[in-house]
């Protein structure tokens, strides 16, 4: 194929710039560790409430971290109101009882879907101590836009 | 009037009609949003507006649209009607038929489940079946424009297939492959669950299955586009195809590359393994490659134009391209907003910084520039060229037809522009109201909303010039002899024959394996799992 010159300068550049961004991606997933939310781990969503994993939902914390145990239901968030340690790590256990819902703690990159029937799950710090808005990103009925809720990231000892 | 044109008219018309709908439906989320107390306003009469906007917008217009383009493509650059008119007609009835079913559910508030109709969201049986019946339809059109180019092929085999029909063939393939994902979903999960022959559904199993069909989609949209921006936009601005076999390569590439990328849409999912995520994130940068290829041979087939209207210097050629007419004007600022969109989507497609803006109005921002601007914008200028040519009508209110797409680009720059910041301040996408109970966090989003609000406002009144141009052209346009419709030339001519380029069952069988690849074993191991299904539910 007779490519004009020009053109197979930019047919570089693109691959270089393309390449890079792979590169990108990959050092930072495989090099630092940062992945999406993937767990694998199913549930029963029309038992959510009795089941030992999330019948008690709330926070749990150690001198290592903390663990949050979250539920999403049309349209609210149980707890709605979670406190958690800064500057260690925090993992999230999440569940729905009844449709898809998002989990966004505002201006983080805590962010993942609660798939009815899957348990979601991911680890993440917070450094800087304060009053978060937790929003639900997925449609999931009329009142999608009431469902929320509040991270509150407190200093150790406070 | 040809018998293909009757045709191609007949789906333009309810591609007109879909994008006139969807377009007051906008307007009634953008009034919503800039919080105006009107009396219809509510959650309801919102969500359901957002509901038939994007099924009617990225459904019903686009495939009508491609269907009317592609038939056009095939006439005219086969050189003779399509063959199976009747199968042909029988795809547009079905597909008609399955909308008119869908848009009722919509209207009548049993299926505000938003275009994306996750389950275990349960809209009204007739909502699903609609939409069935819409793809049914667009495969009888498949088959239609395959079997063409199989007639033609018989007749000519040693040609290589037109540039035009080359891109609309890729659209064909792509769209067969694609949509085997949405169909296995709503035929076997969807329908017999909605009418209760099935108790419960796996949403997550449907996920996968629709993004398996929602990436390959906005190929089935921009692939069209590009055929415009190669074959016909370069030609009536006066200038010629830069590069073709290039240009043939992109398609190719699109082919095999459209499909294994879904789970990009699914970062944030659970059940689906971060590794296989990784290696879609992979090939979606792979398929910015095309992409790349394509700016560059459009705009430097511009530049040919450009030249050749006696542009002299570096850049003279940009102010010498015709401006005012309007397709080449949509084409030009639909590429222009598309490089912004381009970007962003490598920026959804960034593995670990998804989570930023996942589900957040950068989303939307988003697409409003590549389905909304790239897209819509090019189909709209093609309509001003096309209607004409078909119906033998000169294009009335010409005047208008030259301003919209200036209003659309300013339009969008506003809604897209303030719904990026806006989501990347975390304002969740699709929500009635952002206000949060009083939230200070939340407060931050309200300037923004209501600059994205004003920027849908002008966007309404772009589209409801076009649709103005499109009623006034068929009802009161002067009738005369039709100007033909041509395709821009190669800049040089590539040696005669047949190429590799040619060998469409090679590229479908490539795409077929890379799909079977990235999807074969996710598929097989979730369905591995202990699975738990889930009942309908319809909050609305």
């Amino acid at each position: 194929m007779n490519v004009p010159l020009y053109e197979k300068i930019w047919m570089w550049a693109a691959a270089g710039l393309i390449a890079a961004f792979i590169a990108t991606v990959l050092v930072t997933a495989i090099g630092g560790a940062l992945q999406p939310p993937s767990h694998i781990e199913t549930i029963d969503p029309t038992h959510v409430w009795d089941d030992p994993r999330f019948q008690q939902t709330g926070v749990t914390t150690t001198s290592h971290g903390a663990t949050v145990v979250v539920v999403g239901l049309m349209f609210a968030f149980v707890p709605n109101e979670i406190h958690v340690p800064a500057h260690r790590p925090v993992t999230f256990r999440l569940t729905s009882a009844d449709v898809t819902h998002g989990f966004e703690i505002v201006g983080t990159n805590g962010n993942t879907m609660l798939v009815p029937g899957y348990v979601s799950q991911f680890t993440t710090t917070f450094d800087r101590p304060g009053e978060y808005l937790i929003v639900c990103n997925e449609y999931c009925g009329l009142g999608h836009h009431l469902m929320s809720g509040k991270l509150i990231v407190e200093e150790d000892g406070s | 009037v040809t018998r293909t044109n009757r045709l191609a008219l007949a789906h333009l018309w309810v591609a007109i009609t879909a994008f006139g709908v969807a377009a007051a439906m906008a307007l009634m989320q953008a009034l919503s949003r800039a919080s105006l107390e009107l009396p219809w306003r509510s959650p309801r009469m919102y969500y359901l507006s957002v509901t038939a906007h994007g099924t009617l917008m990225a459904l019903v217009f686009t495939t009508f649209f491609i269907m009317a383009f592609g038939y056009v493509v095939a006439e005219r650059t086969l050189g003779r009607d399509v063959p199976h008119l009747g199968l042909a007609w029988a795809g547009y009835w079905t597909a008609l038929v399955g909308t008119l079913a869908a848009v009722a559910a919509i209207l009548s508030g049993k299926a505000t489940v938003l275009y994306t109709f996750y389950p275990p969201l349960k809209a009204h049986p007739a909502f699903y079946i609609g939409a069935a019946l819409l793809i049914v339809g667009s495969w009888l059109w498949g088959v239609v424009m395959l079997r063409s180019h199989a007639v033609w092929r018989r007749e000519h085999p040693a040609e290589a297939t037109p540039l035009a029909a080359h891109g609309m063939l890729a659209t064909v393939i792509i769209w067969f492959i694609a949509t085997a994902g949405v169909a296995a979903e709503v035929v076997f999960q969807l329908i017999p669950w909605s009418l209760g022959i099935t108790q419960t559904v796996d949403p997550e199993l449907s996920r996968m299955l629709f993004w398996y069909f929602g990436h390959p989609l906005v190929y089935f949209w921009i692939l069209p586009a590009y055929v415009v921006w190669y074959t016909v936009a370069p030609r009536v601005a006066g200038g010629k195809v830069f590069s073709e076999p290039l240009a043939r390569l992109a398609f190719a590439l699109f082919i095999i590359l459209s499909t294994p990328v879904g789970f990009h849409h699914q970062f944030l999912d659970p059940g689906i393994p971060a590794s296989w995520k990784l290696f879609h994130t992979v090939l979606t940068f792979a398929i910015l490659f095309p992409s790349f290829l394509t700016a560059f041979t459009v705009t430097a087939s511009f530049e040919v134009a450009g030249r050749s209207r006696g542009a002299t210097g570096l850049l003279d050629w940009i102010r010498r391209l015709p401006w005012g007419d309007p397709l080449v004007a949509s084409v030009l600022l639909s590429m222009l907003l598309f490089a912004v969109g381009g970007i962003g989507g490598a920026i959804n497609a960034g593995y670990g910084m998804n989570a930023v803006v996942h589900n957040t109005a950068w989303i939307q921002g988003h697409f409003h520039l590549t389905v909304g601007s790239a897209v819509a914008l090019t189909f709209m200028g093609t309509a001003y060229w096309l209607l004409p040519r078909l119906s033998g009508r000169e294009l009335e209110l010409g005047l208008l037809a030259k301003v919209q797409p200036y209003l659309w680009f300013l339009g969008m720059i506003l809604f897209a522009i303030s719904n990026h910041v806006t989501g990347l301040m975390g304002m969740p996408r699709r929500i009635f109201d952002e206000s949060y109970g009083g939230s200070a966090i939340a407060e931050r989003w309200r300037a923004l909303t209501d600059v994205s609000a004003v920027g849908g406002v002008f966007l309404f009144a772009s589209a409801a010039f076009f649709v103005m141009v499109m009623l006034g052209t068929a009802l009161a346009g002067r009738r005369r002899t039709p100007e033909p419709i041509e395709w821009a030339e190669p800049l040089e001519p590539p040696p005669p024959g047949r190429t590799v380029f040619d060998r469409y069952g090679l590229w479908a069988a490539v795409a077929v394996l890379l799909v079977a690849v990235a999807y074969g074993y996710p598929l097989w191991s979730h369905l591995q799992l202990p699975r738990f299904g889930s009942p309908g539910y319809s909050p609305f």
